[in-house]
């Protein structure tokens, strides 16, 4: 279908993105490259680029193993090694894959670190996987800059000034020493031009869901428009015109009334729009998102795609105050909002998108998310009065994916959903 | 001077008092007077203090308190402290407490910040973030940020004005506070059977709970008891508990440890009362920055506080040899993240040192423990077995 070639465009610019990436990696030793590992919430790829680094994120190969059904053996090599079955299992995924030789994703070896760099936002678990892995690379050169938590929701000029002193003085330093190379702010500012141009359009591009049908899943075909941002391409102009053709593209199915491409296709109707919170689960990416599309449930957006950025409330990286920018942008990632904040980002997403309901996912080995969703999805009942349905699962260890109690919670859910459309539905032909 | 019973009783009953009726009382008693709860691990008493306040430790309602409505907030993986905390402030045990104060040691207790605004509980809520850069002109000036936007709050409240005299007052007597409880523990190290480990955690967290000025006197009083030659040797090892900094153990836990054949001379169960090592200086008239220069140089380890340039199993490693314990006890609260991913640090560690160790999870509200007892039972004859080998430290 021409939709469906319109569409691999973008998706081939994203592959190429991504396999130029792991290739850097795997030649990082001939080419002298230096290879700092960081976390995608509050990551610095535009400073780091200055630097000319290479990145590695834990994360992604903690969710890359699982959705190549690795992770379960990396878990439990993690586990043979004292780690509990009860903590977050990325880190345990990423100990395991460790453990076993770093083979990555590409099934090259992953290149250890010259820098571990811990922007500490949102999840406290960062703070001690890194000191799990500062134990392994004891030859790193290990970087904290601790990111304040909006607890007041909001930034407060102290906290900017906390963040850009620890890069003047920490972060800027420590990664002249190591790569020989001089701090160019001018480079600096060029990219985080572009970082704001992405942002422009990645926020255009979730925006689409207003459409009805919505041309977009927000949430299972999200995770993959954000992976460019995200994964260190944020601040390039290989970026911007990732996300420029991927816009074109969605705006051609707008134009045709056309619903989101799911892996079977275009889904076809579009029953139900939905709000979700909490990341996905990657061991079964591919049914957990079937059950969805085969009831035509379309997600019109997700707080999982803000983790590495929120910018659909008009933030941007500055140019102008650059390590400002920096340090804002570090400060808004999803996690690092605290609750109420988070409540009124997702109510937001309910109104303007029109959803039919909110669901939660709740990762059991992830507390950043998972602890307080039960008080937010209360809140968001009551002060909109959307029916919410909650369902759990994990992220990479596939013993706490089970598909029939999510599908049966589902059913259920979509049921009440459709009732719920259909008293409504009576109660306006009665008006 | 009370028997040693006797303090001992009042401590009991005060350390458990979830309606806080003394701190309720000391508020009562004086106009002007400011109640601030705070959790979990560490918080700068001094400064509320010193603001007119009395600072409150919420540690949670342990085995003493039914969960009704925390379990409706918190899935079932989550630890058991932040749903027993909400339901304590739900039933409304919490409702003369003013202002409350959330130090970073995890994502629960940050987030419980955010449950404690959505309901409304309290004059205030602070999530107090402690740095994790620890240059004084930078971590150390963001600290004292913090704590003056604490004092802030609390002036709102009763219009107390801080000076540095006030504050060096304060500090002193927190000085005196910790000076004590290391005296007891320091005792307790040659002597323990003076004084149990359920009696000293009894101490301890009493204070927490009640002005500092009568918990220096108790302290006073339990200082000079335990200087006499009192109690009975029994043939046990010495171990030292880590890791059960947040959720605390129930009280039968704490004790069936001692009673399984294992001396307790060292812990964490009450890491805030304990976490800054010696004085903090109270001569200067900056005296928010000499609380931050300690919190920077004098801090105990932590699971909340980033350690790759002061590595904590090397810490605790030191605390096994200076107390001349035998092995440590590894304690966490289930589904405690920072205490359970430590774990495998201190334990890799310990292997390659060949420190002995066993772990176990516990719940607060679970005092059930025939396995565990059995457990350390088994620990403690594996030692005693195996006296005469040499045990290698740091
Ligand atoms: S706890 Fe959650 S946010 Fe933190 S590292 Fe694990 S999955 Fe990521
Ligand atoms: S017990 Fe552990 S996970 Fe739970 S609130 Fe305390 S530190 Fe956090």
């Amino acid at each position: 279908m021409a939709q469906e070639a319109q569409k691999e465009k973008s998706m081939i610019i994203q592959k190429e993105m991504v396999s130029g990436l792991f290739n850097d990696l795997a030649k990082a030793k001939e080419t002298g490259k230096k290879v700092c590992y960081t976390f995608i919430p509050g990551n610095l790829s535009e400073l780091i680029r200055v630097f000319d680094m290479l990145i590695v994120y834990p994360e992604i190969n903690a969710l890359q193993s699982a959705m190549r059904k690795k992770s379960a053996t990396y878990i439990k090599e993690a586990e043979r090694h004292a780690h509990s079955e009860d903590v977050c299992t990325y880190v345990k995924c990423d100990v395991g894959m460790m453990l076993k030789g770093n083979i990555g994703p590409t099934g090259e070896k992953i290149p250890e670190p010259d820098v571990l760099l811990l922007s500490y936002t949102g999840c406290f678990t960062f703070m001690k996987w890194f000191e799990t892995l500062k134990r392994e690379y004891p030859n790193a050169e290990v970087i904290m800059i601790h990111t304040p938590y909006q607890e007041n929701a909001e930034m407060t000029p102290q906290m900017t000034q906390y963040m850009v002193k620890q890069l003047k003085e920490v972060v800027i330093p420590k990664f002249e020493k190591v790569t020989g190379i001089k701090y160019d702010e001018a480079k600096l500012k060029r990219h985080l031009e572009l970082s704001a141009e992405a942002e422009d359009w990645i926020t255009k591009i979730f925006d689409t869901t207003k459409h009805r049908p919505s041309p977009i899943d927000a949430y299972f075909a999200g995770v993959y428009y954000i992976g460019p941002i995200n994964i260190g391409f944020r601040g390039t102009q290989q970026a911007v015109d990732y996300y420029k053709e991927l816009y074109k593209e969605i705006m051609l199915r707008v134009e045709q009334g056309l619903g989101p491409i799911t892996p079977e296709g275009e889904m076809k109707e579009e029953k139900f729009r939905l709000v979700v919170e909490g990341p996905p689960n990657w061991t079964n990416f591919r049914e957990f998102w079937k059950i969805f599309y085969d009831m035509g449930a379309v997600i019109v957006a997700s707080s999982y795609t803000k983790v590495g950025g929120v910018y659909d409330m008009g933030w941007r990286h500055d140019p102008s105050r650059p390590l400002e920018a920096l340090a804002e942008y570090c400060m808004n990632c999803y996690t690092n909002l605290n609750l109420p904040q988070r409540v009124d980002l997702l109510a937001k997403c309910i109104e303007d998108y029109e959803a039919d309901g909110y669901l939660t996912n709740s990762i059991k080995s992830c507390n950043s998310f998972s602890a307080g969703q039960l008080g937010m999805m209360r809140e968001i009942e009551d002060r909109l009065e959307v029916p919410v349905g909650f369902i759990e699962s994990d992220l990479v260890d596939p013993r706490y994916f089970s598909y029939s109690n999510i599908k049966n919670r589902l059913e259920s859910y979509f049921q009440m959903l459709e009732q719920r459309k259909l008293i409504k539905a009576h109660e306006a032909a009665e008006a | 001077m009370k028997s040693l019973e006797q303090l001992i009783n009042e401590c009991k009953e005060q350390a458990f008092d979830l309606k806080f009726t003394r701190a309720k009382e000391w508020k009562e008693e004086k106009e002007g007077r400011v109640l601030v709860g705070y959790m979990p691990i560490y918080f700068p008493r001094e400064v509320i203090h010193a603001a007119g306040g009395m600072a409150v430790g919420i540690m949670g309602g342990g085995d003493r308190k039914q969960i009704i409505k925390g379990d409706a907030y918190y899935q079932s993986y989550i630890c058991h402290i932040p749903r027993s905390i909400l339901e304590l402030a739900l039933d409304k045990h919490l409702d003369h407490i003013d202002g409350f104060i959330f130090p970073s040691i995890c994502d629960v207790i940050r987030n419980l910040s955010g449950i404690f605004r959505q309901q409304k509980i309290g004059k205030f809520v602070k999530y107090m973030d402690f740095p994790q850069n620890f240059l004084p002109e930078i971590g150390g000036v963001f600290y004292q940020q913090e704590m003056e936007h604490v004092m802030h709050y609390i002036k709102e409240i009763n219009g107390v004005e801080v000076t540095a005299e006030k504050l060096n007052h304060s500090i002193g007597l927190y000085n005196r506070n910790r000076e004590m409880i290391e005296f007891i523990y320091d005792i307790r190290q040659e002597f323990p059977w003076r004084l149990s480990i359920e009696d000293v955690y009894h101490i301890i967290r009493a204070g927490m709970v009640i002005p500092v000025e009568e918990h220096n006197a108790i302290l006073e009083q339990v200082c000079e008891h335990i200087k006499e030659n009192i109690g009975e040797p029994q043939d046990k090892i010495k171990i030292v508990v880590s890791g059960a900094f947040c959720e605390q153990p129930a009280v039968g836990l704490i004790r069936a440890i001692e009673q399984a054949g294992c001396y307790v001379v060292d812990d964490d169960y009450m890491l805030g009362s304990r976490m800054i090592l010696g004085d903090i200086d109270t001569t200067t008239d900056k005296p928010l920055e000499a609380i931050s220069q300690a919190y920077i140089n004098q801090s105990q380890y932590s699971s909340s506080i980033y350690d790759v340039h002061d590595p904590k199993e090397y810490r605790l490693a030191k605390i096994v040899k200076d107390r001349g314990a035998d092995g440590v006890i590894f304690a966490s609260a289930s589904f405690c993240d920072p205490s359970l991913l430590d774990a495998p640090i201190f334990q890799n560690a310990f292997d390659r040192m060949g420190i002995r160790y066993i772990a176990f999870q516990y719940s607060e509200n679970i005092n059930q423990f025939k396995v565990i007892k059995e457990q350390v039972g088994t620990f403690s004859d594996s030692i005693k077995l195996w006296e005469d080998e040499p045990v290698e430290t740091v």
